[in-house]
């Protein structure tokens, strides 16, 4: 793997480092939040990160610094910051070792922030299933709540700032931004309409920044080396590093940290070893599982936000989930269905009962039973999804089901003609329920 | 304030949630939590409770209830296995994991063992897709799954009732030297 220089991965990858507050102090950790509180004021520290170019890392893109600066400078009432940490699309594990490993990374970013921001309390939504994260970052917490880097008066500035960290249940729709401040308030993760924007109308209604955890992660060393240091990483346009999430038919499957922009191929075939047993790539997925499939011709894209757009995928978190030649691209695609239709929060009608049609004519054609007029009817129903929910998972869902039509419509043909998955065996089809 | 269900401890645990929050009503997912664990499911009875305490409507709380798929409303045994069925965990060999357990226990998916010890469900995906296949099970999640690991977290399980198999803090891959 080339070296490129580590950011957020940094410390974890020293031996011995156990994420402890006295580790991360030696490392140089609350310095950059020292320095805030005593030398910036909160327009120097958004100033700052808008220059970084930092942009969120959840998915989306949307720069950081310009997000933080809607927020109404003049409002009397309460602020808050709610750190995304609902790790929810498939493909995606990098924020669980970002909390894991090195928790005060993140707790640090969010302290500046909320800072920035005029808040003095913040939440960690954390997905439900991570019972080890939720306890890591209680008790990072109430470390550096005893040793006043957090909590009461931090550094002696007067500032205030407590977190706290709040467990969701399981469901996917709360990664979300507005679906996850309902969640908090103690509803249904069902997303609110925009506008109103959170940093508007947000938590309890009060204006609210929701940043993801990789994203605050780079807040303190955007204020340690300076924006213009971060923005000489990465692209133009995607600056900083990346971690990369392999997953599936690669050799050394794993979370990596590159500059924005290294190409598919490489942390394919170099930082994840290759596709397992030396077969040949069939596809892949860039950016979790709302991402459009790429096919091998385009894997010597840049992973950058703009350039994986341009090819009609999405970089969206990174994660990267590889597929070699024996996978059937329709069992493929009805598997993420099978997701979709499973976490529609059913709120709009095209995205609840579209995800029950496609998935179950999906499942008739992996099945030998798909019919000619199958892959037209997909494309309406997608075209009747798309654009017509709430939030974007109405999009994501489609994304797979449009991109694997365009790309292996010889496969889905060959189901329909044959009348049989010509690549799965029958007793795999069992994972269809 | 009259409770049906909850008892003295469960009630103590959940009043300990409100000053997290401006709202009472954020401390339902919270409440609900706690009378899982505490209860090992959540009956309506409890969810009754839930509301009277924060000062809801009991619909309110069955809402929630029913929405988010981490909450038992009916009792699971003392294991509860999740394995993860989404795609990166599919793809290298999620199937034939659950074909296993389900051999091995005798029970499909779905089902609870005769001795309440097993409860096996598929779920969709877990955030662990480098160690792929994985499983959860109770508050702790298992990784690189294969017959032998499967044997070895189930027999430590039954004679322990922990597993040193389970993942500590997470690293993939290792770079500690």
């Amino acid at each position: 793997m080339a070296d490129y220089e580590l950011i957020l991965f940094k410390n974890m990858a020293k031996t011995g480092y156990d994420g402890s507050l006295k580790a991360y102090q030696q490392e140089g950790g609350y310095a950059a939040l020292k320095r805030v509180l005593s030398d910036f004021s909160p327009a120097d520290v958004i100033d700052e990160v808008k220059k970084s170019g930092l942009r969120g890392r959840g998915g989306a893109g949307f720069p950081a610094g310009l997000k933080w600066s809607f927020i109404p400078k003049d409002y009397k009432g309460p602020r808050y910051l709610c750190c995304n940490a609902d790790e929810s699309e498939p493909g995606t594990y990098k924020d669980r070792q970002l909390m894991e490993r090195d928790p005060h990374q993140m707790l640090e970013g969010m302290a500046i922030c909320c800072y920035a921001i005029g808040a003095q309390k913040a939440y960690i939504y954390i997905r439900g299933e991570f019972d080890l994260g939720a306890e890591i970052l209680n008790d990072a917490i109430d470390e550096a709540c005893t040793a006043k880097v957090l909590g009461k008066d931090i550094f002696g500035s007067g500032f205030n700032l407590e977190i706290v960290v709040h467990r969701g249940a399981g469901a996917y729709i709360c990664g979300e931004e507005t679906a996850l401040l309902e969640s908090i308030e103690g509803k249904r993760g069902k997303p609110r309409i925009k506008p109103p924007f959170p940093a508007i109308h947000g938590l309890y209604q009060e204006p609210t920044v929701i940043n993801n955890v990789e994203t605050l992660a780079n807040i303190p060393h955007i204020i340690n080396k300076g924006a213009s240091w971060f923005a000489g990483i990465g692209t133009e346009k995607s600056t900083g590093t990346k971690i990369y999430s392999v997953s599936g038919h690669v050799k050394r499957p794993g979370n990596f940290e590159a500059p924005m922009g290294v190409t598919l191929r490489e942390i394919i075939y170099d930082f994840a070893g290759g596709i397992k047993g030396d077969k040949q790539l069939k596809a892949v997925i860039p950016g979790g599982a709302s991402a459009p499939f790429m096919t091998p011709e385009q894997i010597d894209t840049p992973m950058d936000f703009d350039s994986i757009k341009a090819i009609g995928s999405m970089l969206g978190s990174a994660a990267i989930t590889v597929m070699d030649e024996t996978t059937c691209i329709v069992w493929a695609a009805m598997n993420l269905m099978e997701f979709f239709h499973h976490e529609s929060c059913g709120q709009c009608t095209p995205c609840r009962e579209g995800s029950a049609w496609i998935l179950q004519i999906l499942r008739r054609i992996e099945n030998g039973l798909g019919e000619e007029t199958d892959l037209a009817l997909l494309e309406e129903l997608c075209g009747r999804i798309g654009g017509n929910t709430v939030c974007a998972f109405g999009d994501a869902e489609i994304g797979p089901i449009l991109s694997t039509i365009k790309h292996f419509r010889a496969e889905y043909e060959n189901h329909i003609r044959e009348k049989c998955c010509p690549l799965r065996p029958k007793a795999r089809l069992a994972m269809a329920h | 304030m009259k409770l049906k269900t909850l008892s003295e401890k469960t009630v103590k645990r959940i009043e300990a949630e409100y000053t997290k929050y401006p709202d009472k009503r954020s401390v339902t997912l919270p409440a609900l939590r706690i009378v899982q664990e505490d209860n090992a499911h959540i009956s309506e009875s409890a969810m009754a409770d839930i509301a009277t305490l924060l000062g809801l409507t009991p619909i309110q709380v069955y809402e929630v209830a029913t929405f988010y798929s981490q909450y038992n409303l009916k009792p699971v045994g003392k294991y509860f296995i999740q394995v993860c069925k989404t795609l990166a965990c599919s793809l290298v060999g999620a199937g034939s994991i659950v074909d296993y357990l389900q051999e091995k226990l005798g029970i499909a998916v779905g089902e609870t063992t005769q001795d309440g010890l097993f409860t096996l469900k598929l779920v969709e995906c877990l955030a662990a897709c480098g160690g792929a296949p994985m499983m959860q099970i109770n508050d702790r999640y298992y990784e690189g799954l294969n017959p032998e690991r499967v044997d070895r977290i189930l027999s430590d399980l039954k004679k322990y009732g922990t597993s040193d198999l389970a993942t500590g803090p997470f690293m993939l891959p290792v770079m500690q030297g």
